[in-house]
């Protein structure tokens, strides 16, 4: 059962812990003496008011497309898979392999053989930690955390030692054949004729962040396997009865998410920056998290949570470039959106049951009945959610 | 992209004329960050010291993520910011990339020679500022043992220690140069507690001095020296106030004055690669009150003789970089 009505679970509760943050981030502006409404018009207009703020919002939406999608696919499993960081640095050493060494007759081609890379990368990454967790019980929250700092130690130790170029100081690969170059938004606007910024910001891994959504909805819910993972989320035990081996959807879950993650890598390393470079991922792996929890792990929740938290990237990007809110403020106000919307959800979710209780109460019985029983709250696990779509 | 890419370079010149009347000049900090008390808030000195002699304004940045490097450089140089000085090697690529798209803009940026038409290459003869300070750690040193500590392994950094153990066994043939790297990436520019410990090692090995060439790791490394009694050599800013007594001297590398340079000679900034040595007091150590009373008349004497003679070329001091060699260990 229901306490609040959709619009109110599913619009309401993000925008109100949007407002708090918001309201918080304002008063610790105000506090080293800057202007708060200067600087949320600076990030509005650096973010979605010109061509090039879009393309980097969405540049890094895709990212947290891709991140989202791999904890929110975990969560329908009851996996809390916070190794997205680790999986998607393995998915840029694996694209960075494959445009290395191999001549590619054209960037499409190349895309796919990245794509099929960056993900077989992820999902082996991800797959040790699940074997870990179904076969020998070690809990995935510990070993995806160890996972990521190994996954970091290797990337250093293959870049410092055997990717880097001769005499190069900079410890990333060399660039990347150009004509494996993906086709940017600023670039194909350019083409038409309009005057676009010259970034490689959003490329066309962005559709293929938009297809990742559809395909990740069609399997929770249009497949026997989606319908097993999810089942397998619910309730171990029922699933079992029904026949669902647990060890097999743990393994099978938490690939699809490591490979998700790993998917992240073609928009990062391939289209932006086009050589690998050590931390390509910069935390989108842990933002991830919180835009699988603010989308309400369903893939729409998570590309809209993706849009905003592309915004606050840009946003936050445009206030250090431009005012002299120092650069550790803007992860302070980062980290604030990320505790009202991810961690402390239930803190505005539970007052506004009460409200919405409270409005339902003409309907209750008349006041000289005993008190209707106190709100009894059902169990709230957002991310192991499932609900028929 | 390529087609896209060559369609922008024939409109870039069209397209920015219009707004290059600003003419402010901008500086971009590496991830590092401003206030490293080392190389970047060098660059940072010199901007500032630009702006107070001319009353003139400058924009500033810090980076904060990787993406951000040529959005960064971009939207200065279509802003009208000219020129752009960038601090540090990271750039390199970035720069490579962005700065045909902008032919009116001049970009500056040191320590990476980047070869483009409009981009002023700065670097500096690390090695020979190295030189220097290791006659000094040789001649301060009573065990005949000293020490180097680097940031983040690359050549630029081993340039740095083989000119200084070049210094070293020049005054004493016999001494032992301990070598230590703080690490591979670039967070080790950042870890005073990694570079205490290392100080710590070599102090024990029998170091009794030690010279830093970590950034911000050097922190720690003239804190530990400090702590434990022993001599330390600070890099690229004068470092000699944090540990009066304790600092023997700093290895200058005058990062302030190309800055300032460049800022002073504005959209007129001359390209091509510009090596700042001895010659030019582009590189040096540092004498003030905090360090007088612990440096010797003969020490000031054996550098101004091997400064004298390497600016004459008789001392050819051999340089890392130029063939990823040290002739000495």
């Amino acid at each position: 059962m229901d306490i609040m009505p959709k619009w109110a679970e599913v619009f309401l509760v993000p925008l109100i812990s949007l407002i708090l943050a918001a309201i918080l981030s304002a008063v610790v502006i105000l506090a080293i003496g800057e202007n708060p409404i200067d600087a949320v018009s600076i990030m509005i207009k650096g973010s979605v008011l010109s061509v090039r703020g879009w393309g980097y919002t969405l540049y890094y939406a895709t990212n947290f497309i891709f991140t989202g999608l791999c904890v929110a696919v975990a969560f329908h499993a009851r996996l809390f898979n916070i190794g997205g960081e680790g999986q998607a640095a393995l998915g840029g050493l694996g694209v960075a392999l494959a445009l290395l060494f191999i001549p590619w007759p054209h960037w499409s081609i190349a895309l796919a053989a990245a794509t099929v890379a960056a993900a077989a990368f992820g999902a082996l990454w991800a797959l040790i930690p699940a074997y870990l967790q179904a076969a020998r019980g070690s809990h995935i929250v510990i070993t995806t955390i160890m996972f990521n700092f190994m996954a970091s130690g290797l990337l250093n130790y293959l870049l410092s030692n055997s990717l880097k170029p001769i005499g190069q100081s900079d410890p990333a690969t060399a660039k990347f054949n150009a004509a494996f170059d993906l086709p940017t938004l600023n670039g194909v606007l350019t083409q038409m004729g309009y005057k676009a910024a010259r970034d490689d910001s959003v490329n066309i891994t962005f559709l293929v962040a938009i297809a990742a959504c559809f395909a990740v909805w069609f399997l929770l819910w249009r497949t026997r396997l989606g319908y097993q993972i999810r089942a397998f989320g619910q309730s171990e035990t029922a699933a079992k009865y029904a026949g669902i081996k647990p060890v097999r959807i743990t393994m099978i879950a938490m690939m699809i998410s490591g490979g998700l993650a790993g998917l992240m890598a073609i928009n990062t390393v391939m289209g932006e920056q086009e050589r690998l470079v050590l931390n390509a991922v910069e935390g989108a792996g842990f933002i991830g998290i919180a835009v699988a929890l603010m989308g309400r792990s369903h893939p729409f929740g998570v590309f809209l949570a993706a849009l905003l938290f592309g915004f606050l990237y840009q946003g936050g990007a445009e206030l250090a470039l431009w005012t002299n809110i120092p650069r550790e403020l803007i992860v302070v106000i980062q980290a604030l959106v990320i505790l009202f919307t991810g961690a402390l959800d239930n803190m505005v979710r539970m007052p506004l049951e009460r409200l919405f209780l409270r409005l339902r109460k003409p309907e209750a019985p008349p006041p000289t009945a005993p008190p209707p029983p106190g709100p009894t709250r059902p169990d709230h696990t957002p991310e192991g959610t499932v609900k028929e779509a | 992209m390529t087609f896209a890419r060559k369609l922008m370079a024939a409109t870039a010149g069209l397209a920015l004329t219009a707004g290059a009347a600003l003419a402010e000049p901008a500086i971009i900090f590496d991830l590092g960050g401003k206030f490293d008390k080392s190389f970047n808030e060098s660059a940072y000195t010199g901007a500032k010291k630009w702006a107070e002699e001319t009353g003139g304004t400058f924009k500033e940045i810090e980076m904060q993520s990787e993406a951000q490097r040529e959005q960064a450089l971009r939207r200065l140089a279509e802003d009208g910011a000219n020129p752009v000085v960038m601090t540090g090697f990271a750039f390199g690529t970035v720069l490579d990339e962005v700065a045909p798209d902008y032919p009116d803009t001049k970009f500056a940026i040191i320590d990476m020679v980047v070869d483009q038409p409009n981009v002023k290459s700065v670097v500096f003869n690390e090695h020979e500022g190295s030189y220097l300070v290791g006659i000094m750690a040789a001649m301060a040193s009573e065990s005949g043992t000293v020490g180097f500590i680097g940031g983040m392994d690359i050549p630029l950094i081993r340039k740095f220690a083989c000119g200084y153990a070049q210094g070293v066994k020049a005054t004493n043939p016999d001494a032992t140069v301990i070598q230590n790297m703080t690490g591979t990436t670039p967070s080790a520019w950042n870890d005073p507690v990694k570079g205490t410990e290392l100080t710590r090692a070599q102090i024990s090995q029998g170091a009794d001095v030690v010279y830093a060439a970590a950034g911000g790791t050097g922190v720690g490394v003239l804190q530990a020296a400090a702590d434990e009694g022993i001599y330390s050599i600070g890099v690229d800013s004068n470092q000699n106030h944090l540990h009066p007594g304790s600092v023997l001297t700093s290895m200058l590398k005058r990062v302030d004055v190309a800055v300032m340079k460049a800022f002073s000679e504005g959209a007129d900034l001359t390209p091509g690669i510009t090596v700042l040595g001895l010659a030019d007091d582009g590189v040096g150590f540092a004498m003030d009150e905090n360090n007088k009373d612990i440096v010797t008349p003969e020490m000031i004497a054996a550098t101004d003789e091997a400064k004298a003679k390497i600016i004459s070329g008789e001392i050819a001091v051999h340089d890392y970089m130029s063939d990823n060699t040290c002739p000495v260990e």
